[in-house]
Parts: structure tokens; sequence; C-alpha cells
């Protein structure tokens, strides 16, 4: 069953210097409690995808249907069974995680008492109990990445979008998140769509690779499976195999992050 | 449901308010200095067949906390725009209309609430008016506020950056207070200037709210001015509501 399908899925801007194609037709279909990394370089598109796959932004072309429903036609039917963590996570600093935890649940329509018990039960899964009486701007960004996270399964959704999860992160961080995201897919079976420029990261968590560049899909498949038929060999590594396809590197030498 | 959601967005911010207490008392600044400094300068004179200068000061001073205060709440929409808030709120289901009428609700409150204050403080200085034509000036502060916020808010989702804001609200504010005869009635003026000041929506919600402080509530005036005020709010709440709709596209 496609939990998310894709066809021709388009958007160009209107801007005052000339239409930006910013994707230009993307095809994708992704199977109930895969863990997709849509990988890419700055600027090839992801983002903008996210954003017409929640509803967020409406496409200039093709279709899509996620959860079973149609971007277009069933945007609310899209927004209740999705989950969307945007890369500027989207706290208020002063409000505390109780309360943006809590208004989150009630924004998907959870009872006050439905939406405090599972911001609970977030809070100890996720690590984050001791932190509840906080302002969200006292958090550090490992902490504060992990509450937009918790934000966005507060109504348990069937997918789960994340923007660039951890850019910027420290490396111990990073480490956390990638063993949420695994724990979420073991535990919970909820597919994760993340997009991402570290090929390290991609290689670690993601079962399949959708590479986009320009706006379009240039490869997908499993990492070996893509390193294989790139490169020849099982054993390249994903940096080599990216070079391959795209003739370049997705993450420019000052933002490369440390290895794990 | 609509309610349900509205009654939520209403609440997160009116908690933000009132975690400002600074915010809430300044807004009623500047209308109490105009009380104090210039209202003294009106009293006797003949600005009006009816009533005294405090009845037509006063009506003036409200709707004018309304338009300095609302024209502006914009700003806070576009720090939030900036922390992802809106995006965040516009990706689950609620319905962007509730979006919209939770913040305007919340800034009529404040507005209503500052507009209280000062009738109080006008009352001491000598203001008499009908209980009835005050609550009415209320009403007229809230839906002038329901309607400014709307389209201020619709104006920072699009404008996105505080440099592009401001002086665009600055430019629309500035005339509108100087036409519309919040300070003394155009009428005293040359038939040009109280002609062109008709063509004001808020001209018709400050003649309105003047009847309302002399008693006079069966008036043309109190008529069109409630017409102008009601059509105004519908018109920028659906404004404002499509901006929540498709900002970002
Ligand atoms: N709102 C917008 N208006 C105009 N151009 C945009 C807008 N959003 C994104 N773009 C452009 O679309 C392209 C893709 O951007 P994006 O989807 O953010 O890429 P990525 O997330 O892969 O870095 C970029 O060239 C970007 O400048
Ligand atoms: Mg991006």
């Amino acid at each position: 069953m496609a939990v998310i399908s894709a066809t021709g899925l388009a958007r160009t801007f209107r801007t005052k210097t000339g239409p930006v194609a910013a994707v230009r037709g993307i095809d994708l279909t992704v199977r109930a409690g895969e863990v997709i990394g849509f990988l890419g370089p700055n600027g090839a598109g992801k983002t903008t995808t996210l954003r017409m796959l929640t509803t967020l932004l409406p496409p200039t072309g093709g279709t899509a249907t996620v959860a079973g429903c149609d971007l277009v036609r069933d945007p609310v039917g899209v927004r209740r069974r999705s989950g969307y963590v945007a890369q500027s996570g989207g706290l208020d600093p002063h409000i505390s995680v109780r309360e943006e935890l809590i208004t989150q649940g009630r924004l998907y329509r959870l009872s006050t008492a439905d939406a405090t018990a599972r911001a609970q039960e977030l809070a100890r899964e996720l690590d984050l109990d001791g932190l509840m009486d906080r302002p969200t701007g006292a958090l550090s960004g490992g902490q504060r990445r992990k509450l937009d996270i918790a934000m966005g399964l507060m109504h348990r959704p069937e997918v789960l979008f994340l923007d660039e999860p951890t850019t910027g992160l420290d490396p111990g961080s990073r480490a956390d998140l990638w063993a949420l995201v695994r724990w979420l897919r073991a535990e919970h079976g909820t597919t994760v769509f993340l997009t991402t420029h570290y090929l390290d990261e991609a290689d670690a968590l993601a079962d399949r690779l959708i590479i986009v560049d320009r706006g379009v899909v240039v490869a997908e498949g499993t990492p070996s499976a893509l390193k294989l038929h790139h490169t020849g060999s099982a054993e390249a590594t994903l940096q080599d195999t990216f070079l391959a396809i795209t003739g370049r590197t997705p993450t420019p030498a000052h933002t490369a992050p440390v290895a794990v | 449901m609509l309610l349900q959601d509205t009654a939520l967005i209403f609440g997160r911010y009116a908690r933000q308010t009132l975690r400002s207490k600074f915010h809430i008392v300044f807004g009623v600044l500047m209308p109490l200095l105009y009380l104090l400094f210039f209202g003294p300068l009106l009293t006797g004179l003949p600005l009006a067949s009816t009533g005294d200068s405090w009845q037509v000061l006063v009506p003036g001073l409200l709707l004018q906390l309304s338009l300095f205060g609302a024209s502006f709440a914009g700003f806070a929409i576009i720090v939030e725009q900036g922390q992802g808030v809106v995006e965040r709120m516009r990706v689950t289901p609620v319905s962007r209309l509730a979006l919209l009428l939770g913040r305007v609700l919340r800034d009529a409150a404040l507005f209503v609430f500052q507009a209280v204050l000062l009738v109080l403080a006008a009352l001491v200085m000598g203001l008499r008016a009908p209980l009835a034509g005050i609550l009415i000036g209320w009403v007229f502060v809230a839906l002038l506020a329901v309607s400014l916020a709307s389209l201020s808010y619709s104006l920072a989702l699009r404008v996105r950056t505080p440099h592009e804001f401001g002086p665009a609200v600055n430019a629309f504010v500035m005339p509108s207070m100087l036409l519309s005869g919040l300070m003394l009635p155009m009428t005293l003026g040359p038939g040009w200037l109280d002609g062109l000041s008709h063509a004001m929506p808020f001209r018709h919600l400050v003649d309105a709210v003047r009847d309302a402080y002399v008693g006079a509530y069966t008036t043309d005036s109190m008529l069109y001015g409630v017409l102008v005020a009601i059509g105004f709010a519908v018109l920028a709440v659906t404004v404002g509501t499509r901006a929540f709709r498709t900002t970002g596209a």
C-alpha cells in the first residue's frame, strides 16, 4: 500500500526576476513503514516538495496523495494523518514545553485530557520529562529538535515529514535523533520521509533513497543498490555514488558534519 | 469546531498578551496624554451643535486607539512567521478562519480594555455621556480593531519584513487619522476637506460614536456608521482568512 504517491508533482514560483521552477515533475511512491531519505544538494527542491506534500503550498502541476487523501481535494484529510516538522521548527521561545505540546494536540482536535496525557507520554519516550516547564527558548539545540519532533507526533500521524532534522546539530544530538527515527519505525511503524543533504545520515537511516537534483528525481533505490549500480561496487561510498549520479557533491565542505 | 478552534487560538494569544503587562497599559498612554493635554484646550469651544467638547473628543480618541493599535498588530506575526509558528499551525487541520479570528479577537479584547480605561479617565476629567452611548462606543472600538487587525495580519503575511511593513502601515494610518476627524469634527473645516473625509470609512464610525455619546441613536450617521463598520469587518476578515490560506505560496 502506497502511503505517499506523487505523479509529475511540480511547483514554479513567480518572482520579480521571473519564474523559478523549484520542482519540475516528481514521481515517487512510498510504502507504509518505510524510512525514506530524500537526498539532494541545497536548492534541489526538497523543502518545496515537502511543503506541497503537507498542503502548505499548492502544486502548479501534477497530483499526489498522502495517507490516501488527495492533496488538493482533501487537504484536511492529509493534515490529520500526517505530521510535518519544518526546518525552522515553529516554537514560541516564551511558551513552555508543556503548553506548546498541549496546544499542538488541541490543534489536532485532541481533548485537553488526551493532549495532556499524550504530551506526558511523548516527553517520557523522547526524554523531555524534566523540561516540561521550561520556556522552549531555554532548550539546547538538540532538545529543541526533539521537541519539534514530539510536536509532529502529538496526533500519532501515519506519515512524518522531517525537513533536515539534524542540520546544525552537534554529533551527540544527531546520534540521538537517528535513534529516535529508528525507534519510531520499529516501535510504531511510522512512515518517515526525511530530507537531508548529509550522505552519512541518508546511508545510516534510510531504507530507500530518493535522490533529487534541480527539481527532478535523478535516482532511487536502497543505498547498497545505488552504490552498486552507479559505481559498480557495493563497497563504494555514498559520496562517490552521488558524484557519479549528479556530477557534484551534495554537502559543501564547510557544513560537513563530524562523523558519528 | 470553529468556535473551539477560535477559542484555542484566542487563549494562546491572550496568555501571550497577559504575560506582557507593559504592553497592555502602554497602549492607553497616548490617548491619555491627548485627554490630559489636549482636552482642556477644547473645553468651552463650540465643537458641535449638541454636547460639550468631551463628547466630541472622547469618541475620536477611542477610535484612534483602535486605529493606531490594531493597524500595527501585524508586527507580531512577522516575528511568528520567522519562528515558523505560522506554518506549524497551518499544517494542522485547524480552520484558517479560526487562525485569524483567534488572533484578532485577542486584539479586539485588548483595545476594548484600553478603551474602558480611557473612558473611566475621561469621566473623572469631566465627560458626561449616557451609558448606552458609552457601550455603543466600545462595540465600535471592537469592530474597528477586528477589521484593522485582520488587514494588518494579511499585509504582514505578504510583505514578511518589518522594514517594509512599518512604512506601509504608517502611510495608511496618518491620512486616515487626519481625514476622519478623529481630533476635531470635519464639519469645522472647509467644504472640500469635509467632502473628502466622507470617502474615509472611519469618518462614519466617528460620527456614529459621537451621536451615541449625546444619546442620538437613530440618526442617519448612526445607520451609516453601523453599515460601514460591519461591511468593513466582513471584507477585512475575508481578506485576512485568505492570507492565512495562501501565505508562503
Ligand atoms: N517561496 C519561494 N519563492 C521563490 N523561490 C523559491 C521559494 N521557495 C523556494 N524557492 C526556490 O526554489 C528552489 C528550491 O528550494 P528548496 O525547495 O528550498 O530547496 P532545498 O530544500 O532542496 O534546499 C531554490 O532555488 C529556491 O530559491
Ligand atoms: Mg530545504
